[in-house]
């Protein structure tokens, strides 16, 4: 592995070798050391959640970041173009970390530079790291990847997140259910990317009543913004919020799983319950991201 | 002999022919190689065909075909044939044939595309399975071919 710009790059094999380098990093078995190794977090578009666990995962491996971030402090506006940005850049660092809303911002950068890119985050396109960490925190909890029945609720056209983890889980034979209302379900080019791969789906309009069988729920967010009639948000709203009271008959290791920041989509009263993983899933963000750097810096 | 007879063996001394174009492309095609230079250049609409039914024919005098404008036109019209004519003699022969790997011909549709953003030629891998597909190596993003726009 060179640079980790998309899912669609990595073999069932590299998954694995991430995992097991993350776990191995997470029980202090292998100690990877950054000393001297300075990592450049260019954030073009902001996100503070990814931008601290990266820069986190850096520390914890005695390594250093410097962090551009915000449109503000880039030179694009001088009128210099990205190639030279990114050129000047490396000169300083050892690997760049990079989040864009300009799709494909991430394989131009490899392109460009000698250095190990990470893609984190481009645009609507791939978040390859937050696919890593989400896969973490599912074979943490289940022992395993292969074979398990997956549950992705809420918005399902828009979220990237969930298209990603979709993707992924095919390679490891997952069953799927889609919850989300009928406007935000899953696009079809992932649809036929699942059934040729003969992976099954089904889709519903409420995690209420669906949820027994699964082992993972993943929620994300339904956003009142892409409802064109506010009332019909309010209508469906209800459908989209995960409860304790909706746990009482869920498999013995089920899990559920977000990507944070959480709006009201889980109910606080899901937060002391055994199947709430989503804040210890945030923790694995830092051991996957961990995992990504020392392996693409050959330190592992 | 019928005006559509007469038109096929109209031939050109020196030049490039494509026959086989699917019926309605060969604008298309034109539009793709600019043919508004010095060349003179012949086109036939709507020809009975054997293979096709009906098809479009264009020939160009006194000019070869790059590797790169082939392969644009391979995208348009995949059932096309290119023959070289030198001195009056079909000197090749050849099927066109869409490259699974493409530069710089294909317009990237999506606004939010970095190929759109900054000045840097749009890489497409084709897929050729059932209806042909193009996946834009930057955004991701899967086409049909017959809805890009193609350019040289
Ligand atoms: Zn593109």
């Amino acid at each position: 592995m060179k640079n980790l710009i998309s899912m669609r790059d990595l073999s069932k094999e590299d998954i694995m070798r991430l995992m097991d380098t993350a776990a191995k990093i997470e029980k202090g078995e292998i100690v990877p050391n950054m000393q001297r190794k300075l990592a450049a977090l260019l954030f073009f578009e902001p996100s503070t959640r990814t931008m601290f666990s990266f820069d986190t995962a850096m520390k914890r491996m005695n390594g250093d970041t410097i962090i551009m971030s915000g449109t503000g402090n880039t030179s694009a506006k001088k009128g210099e173009t990205f190639a030279d940005t990114l050129q000047t850049i490396a000169q300083y660092s050892d690997i760049i970390i990079m989040r864009s809303s300009i799709e494909g911002a991430a394989r131009y950068a490899a392109e460009v530079v000698d250095l190990p890119v990470v893609n984190a985050g481009d645009g609507a396109n791939q978040h390859p790291t937050q696919a890593l960490l989400d896969l973490y925190s599912i074979i943490k909890t289940q022992g395993k990847l292969d074979n398990l029945k997956i549950g992705l609720a809420g918005d399902l056209r828009f979220g990237r997140t969930v298209h990603s983890l979709a993707q992924a889980m095919a390679i490891f034979g997952a069953e799927f259910k889609f919850i989300s209302p009928s406007f935000l379900q899953m696009p079809q080019y992932i649809k036929d990317d699942l059934a040729e791969k003969d992976i099954k789906y089904e889709e519903f309009n409420d995690i209420e009543g669906n949820i027994d069988d699964l082992d993972i729920l993943y929620v994300t967010r339904v956003q009142r913004e892409r409802f064109a009639d506010p009332e019909d948000y309010e209508k469906v709203k209800g459908s989209y919020v995960l409860n304790k009271k909706m746990l009482q008959n869920v498999k013995k290791y089920f899990k559920v799983l977000h990507p944070l920041p959480r709006v009201d989509e889980i109910h606080t009263d899901v937060d002391d319950t055994e199947f709430a993983y989503y804040f210890p899933q945030a923790k694995n963000g830092v051991y996957a991201r961990q995992a990504i750097i020392s392996i693409l810096l050959e330190e592992v | 002999m019928s005006l559509v007879k007469t038109i096929k063996v109209n031939a050109i001394k020196n030049g490039t022919v494509i026959d086989h174009i699917a019926a309605g492309k060969v604008l298309k095609v034109i539009e793709i190689l600019s043919l508004a230079g010095d060349n003179s250049v012949m086109i036939g609409m709507n020809l009975e065909s054997n293979k096709l039914g009906r098809k479009d024919i264009l020939k160009i005098e006194n000019r070869e075909l790059t590797k790169k404008e082939v392969n644009s036109i391979a995208l348009i019209a995949p059932s096309a044939t290119l023959i070289i004519i030198n001195d009056f003699e079909v000197v090749n022969k050849s099927s066109l044939e869409i490259p699974e790997y493409i530069e710089e011909h294909i317009i990237c549709p999506n606004p939010k595309c970095i190929t759109n953003i900054e000045d840097i030629p749009s890489k497409y891998y084709i897929h050729k399975a059932g209806s042909v597909t193009a996946r834009c190596v930057y955004c991701e993003k899967k086409y049909l071919v017959e809805d890009l726009k193609i350019k040289v």
